[in-house]
């Protein structure tokens, strides 16, 4: 059980990104976090795993405060939810299979990755990890020479490295056309069926919203105006949400 | 993060518009004013500029300046490459002295070539007599002399053939009377060979070893083209060894002045005061450890065998206990029991590692002497594995207490996290302020004591309590100013701290660093080295640092979202997008390093520099030459392979 209470971020240049956001996850759940461009569904989501560190308010997770976390507890806390994110963020010019295996620093032993080692079992590991995004004979590619959709599915594979308890995915698809959305959107969705993993996604286009999400919220403005099941979002829910001028597409 | 970016640009867009628009509404007569104004001033600074430099047409245009500047010129385009074997020709014509009576007609020589000719032919002893002489190459010059009928050369004059090959001058024959022909010898040095020609030459110098007579090439290299051979070799290893050294420096300072990795390391005042409390007690401890380490070593390296199996030994038990102490991969973290116990084995291995560093520095100076006396012409790799041995015991040796300081201000940090985590929220403030004071006394002593040394004071007043009372309220105050905060932002004042000193250092040049240390190190290029890779250090570790500075910031998120530690992220997310930029920085500073070194001699610092100097001082244009060619040609050429190299790798 993911608990955000009143949580607000007020930028150091007196933007609010956040506005007193409360809402609650139960493990194991699909939520998408909808909105406009600038409503604050970034900050958000990185506010939960405080790559961003919020203003004020709480998030609690199976009753742990996360915002009062000291650096160390938070590296623990950081390597059990799996971050997803809509450029990738792959190191370009490390190996494919380096990329995944970045995603369990949190665990091997800092001073062996001083000299660039892993373990054995986490080099096994990743190639299970490749193996299930599709990806396995790209391991030793550079993560540069991969197309879009492919060096997301290394993302989403980094992200599983962790064993996550939560995914966290900002706009995953964005950068995606349809096809390679679904693919990933797919990948996704089988890691929350199969794994039980929560998953925190934030997107742009409704209709994966009701294909993929058990519940939504929308923010306008870092507030959040609804709360509730994909499928009430009707046409006034949608203005209200997007604006007066919004067309809805897809 | 994104999303935010967009909002900033679309806020700053009307402004810019009203602006542009204000600017192009502005009355034109302004700014025909405006314009002349700037004409006016410029004038007059350039004017100022002329009268300060001493810009002087007059002195270009006097006749003796362009003579020397000619001079000089001629001898530049001259560079003193190859030295000619010269062959002395010479020419005789008879004549008589007195004149016998039925007058003298001397035998002329109907070959080609060169001829002289007497008139008169006969003169009364002492009297003067005209020497022409014909078919000699243009401008050259010669000597005169009188060969008595003895076999005695006295030299009358000499002479200067015009462009025709012509000469005629007039000499003073000596007094000495005789019935047979005296004889006038003309007598020109004759370059052997050319570079299309090389010929050998018999010297007439029989060599003391062989009884052979030596003979040489014509031309062959110059000494100076030797000397300048092996000087510019100097010059390029200065540089060299300047670059990796200053490089091997740079990287890792480069990250401490980078804005975007520094900006939000804060850690609470506990932690930072415990740091500095136990980074202080750890420099102590180390130079401590350096006497025991450095004691325990010397009693092995008696025999450079004891010391070698001592030192396998020793490598290979350590490497059990930090396999054992350090396992890759762990889950959760283990029971404090056992972490203390590890953190003792770890120290316990590093007081093992320093020994066996001692032992290797001596081990590596022992093998470098033996291979030194047998290696036969390869000397110098013997000598280079000594000089290893003893830059690694230095290395060792000056490292040591840093490195424990630092080890210690980490345990010290986390000791301190951990205890504000422990104490009761109304205890932390006094502790706070306590830890503050203890820190700040202690640190304020701690410089006053090296200032104090630095101006030789031994005043205890001043080296001791009064540093300690400013300290102390520099501690309370800071502990004020950060009460009921989470913690405190270091990281800016580490990055605003490393910018200064390498800003300080980089003005300084190192032309003039070289000063310092040639009366450290003496004359020559190690002192050269020493204030280029210095330079090379701050120069390199800002522009990295900018590197940094510019990285793409997605990979650094994503890394830190997995749990990694800022050093992991650093590895992992940050040491991959610098690499191409490094590699450039580094050539471009290795070219730099190359054209510094060339001139770094003029102040002492070794290299080809030290030879240009002496031979410009000297007015040895033509020996300058040479150097400035060899300049020209490796700096051209380094400019070159640096330019195909950086192609290649980024």
């Amino acid at each position: 059980m993911l608990k955000v209470e009143h949580l607000t971020k007020i930028y150091d240049d007196g933007t609010l990104a956040l506005d007193d956001v409360s809402f609650e996850v139960p493990d194991g759940q699909f939520l998408a976090i909808i909105g406009l461009s600038g409503s604050g569904k970034s900050t958000l989501l990185r506010c939960i795993n405080r790559l961003i560190e919020p203003t004020d308010g709480r998030i609690l997770w199976n009753d742990v405060d996360v915002t009062a976390a000291g650096q160390e507890d938070m590296r623990k806390i950081r390597r059990k939810i799996g971050m997803v994110f809509q450029h990738f963020n792959l190191v370009h010019r490390s190996k494919v299979i380096t990329n995944v295996m970045s995603g369990r620093l949190g665990y091997v032993n800092p001073a062996m990755s001083v000299v660039n080692r892993f373990p054995k079992s986490v080099v096994e590991k990743a190639h299970q990890q490749l193996a299930r995004v599709g990806l396995e004979e790209k391991a030793y590619s550079r993560a540069d020479e991969l197309s879009g959709g492919q060096q997301q599915r290394v993302g989403v594979a980094r992200a599983l490295m962790q064993d996550p308890v939560i995914i966290l995915a900002d706009e995953p698809v964005a950068s995606l056309d349809p096809v390679l959305a679904h693919g990933i959107m797919q990948h996704l969705e089988s890691i929350n069926r199969e794994d039980g993993v929560m998953v925190l996604c934030s997107l742009h286009f409704l209709d994966l919203v009701h294909r993929y999400a058990d519940k939504a919220i929308a923010l306008k403005d870092g507030k959040v105006v609804f709360e509730g099941p994909p499928r009430d979002i009707d046409d006034d829910r949608f203005k209200e949400i997007y604006g007066k001028e919004a067309e809805r597409i897809g | 993060m994104a999303d935010r970016h967009e909002e900033a640009q679309s806020n700053t867009e009307a402004p810019v518009a009203s602006e542009t628009n204000g600017r192009s509404s502005k009355p034109s007569g302004r700014r025909f004013w405006v314009i002349v104004l700037a004409i006016v001033i410029g004038i007059v600074v350039y004017a100022y500029a002329f009268e300060t430099t001493g810009v002087n047409l007059d002195e270009i245009q006097d006749e003796t300046r362009q003579a020397s500047l000619v001079r000089i010129l001629r001898a530049v385009a001259h560079p003193d490459l190859l030295t000619y074997e010269a062959v002395d020709t010479n020419l005789d014509i008879q004549f008589m002295s007195p004149c016998p009576p039925g007058g003298f007609t001397p035998e002329e020589s109907d070959a080609g070539g060169p001829q002289i000719t007497v008139a008169p032919s006969c003169v009364e002893p002492g009297g003067d007599i005209t020497v022409a002489g014909s078919g000699f190459d243009a401008n050259r010059r010669g000597d005169l002399l009188y060969i008595a009928t003895s076999g005695v050369e006295i030299r009358l004059g000499d002479f200067l053939t015009d462009t025709d090959g012509q000469f005629t001058e007039v000499v003073s024959t000596r007094e000495r009377s005789s019935d047979e022909p005296q004889t006038i010898r003309a007598v020109t040095a004759v370059t052997v060979g050319s570079i299309f020609n090389w010929q050998r030459v018999p010297t007439g110098v029989i060599d003391a070893k062989t009884g052979e007579e030596v003979i040489v090439t014509s031309p062959r290299i110059s000494n100076t083209a030797w000397d300048t051979w092996d000087k510019i070799i100097e010059t390029v290893f200065l540089a060299f060894i300047a670059t990796t050294i200053g490089t091997l420096i740079a990287i890792p300072l480069s990250f401490f002045a980078a804005r975007n990795l520094m900006k939000d390391i804060a850690v609470p005042l506990m932690a930072l005061t415990s740091g500095v409390l136990f980074g202080m007690i750890g420099i102590g401890a180390g130079l401590i450890m350096l006497r025991m380490t450095r004691r325990a070593s010397e009693s092995f390296t008696g025999s450079t065998w004891v010391a070698l199996v001592v030192l396998v030994a020793l490598l290979a038990t350590v490497w059990f206990a930090v396999r054992w102490a350090m396992p890759q991969a762990e889950e959760d973290q283990p029971p404090t029991r056992v972490r203390v116990t590890r953190l003792a084995v770890v120290a316990a291995a590093t007081i093992g590692v320093v020994i066996s560093l001692f032992l290797l520095a001596s081990i590596m100076s022992d093998i470098g002497g033996w291979l030194g006396d047998h290696l036969g012409p390869l000397t110098f790799l013997g000598l280079f594995v000594e000089s290893l041995g003893d830059i690694l015991h230095l290395l060792v040796s000056g490292g040591i207490a840093l490195v424990t300081g630092f080890v210690f201000m980490f345990i010290g940090t986390r000791l301190g996290m951990a205890l504000r985590k422990r104490l009761p929220e109304a205890a932390i403030q006094p502790v706070n302020t306590l830890l503050a004071v203890i820190a700040g006394m202690a640190a304020a002593v701690l410089l006053a004591q090296s200032i104090a040394w630095l101006y030789e004071i031994t005043d205890p007043a001043k080296t001791l309590w009064w540093p300690a009372l400013v300290g102390g309220l520099l501690g309370l105050g800071g502990a004020f100013l950060a009460r009921g905060k989470e913690s405190v932002g270091i990281g800016l004042s580490v990055y605003y701290f490393a910018r200064t000193v390498f800003n300080a250092i980089r003005a300084i040049e190192p032309l003039v660093m070289v000063i310092i240390f040639v009366v450290w190190v003496g004359l020559g290029a190690f002192a050269g080295s020493i204030a280029l890779a210095l330079h090379t250090t701050a120069a390199l570790a800002k522009l990295y640092s900018e590197q940094v500075e510019s990285i793409n910031t997605g990979p650094i998120e994503a890394i830190k979202a997995t749990g990694a530690t800022r050093m992991q992220t650093i590895i992992y997310a940050v040491a991959p997008q610098i690499v191409p930029p490094y590699i450039s920085f580094t050539m471009y500073r290795w070219d730099i390093n190359v054209r510094m070194s060339t001139i770094i001699g003029f102040a002492g610092g070794g290299g080809i520099g030290f030879l240009l100097q002496q031979n410009i001082n000297l007015l040895n244009y033509r020996a300058a030459a040479v150097q400035m060619l060899a300049i020209a040609i490796v700096v051209a050429s380094m400019d070159y392979l640096s330019s195909r190299l950086r192609e290649h790798v980024v």
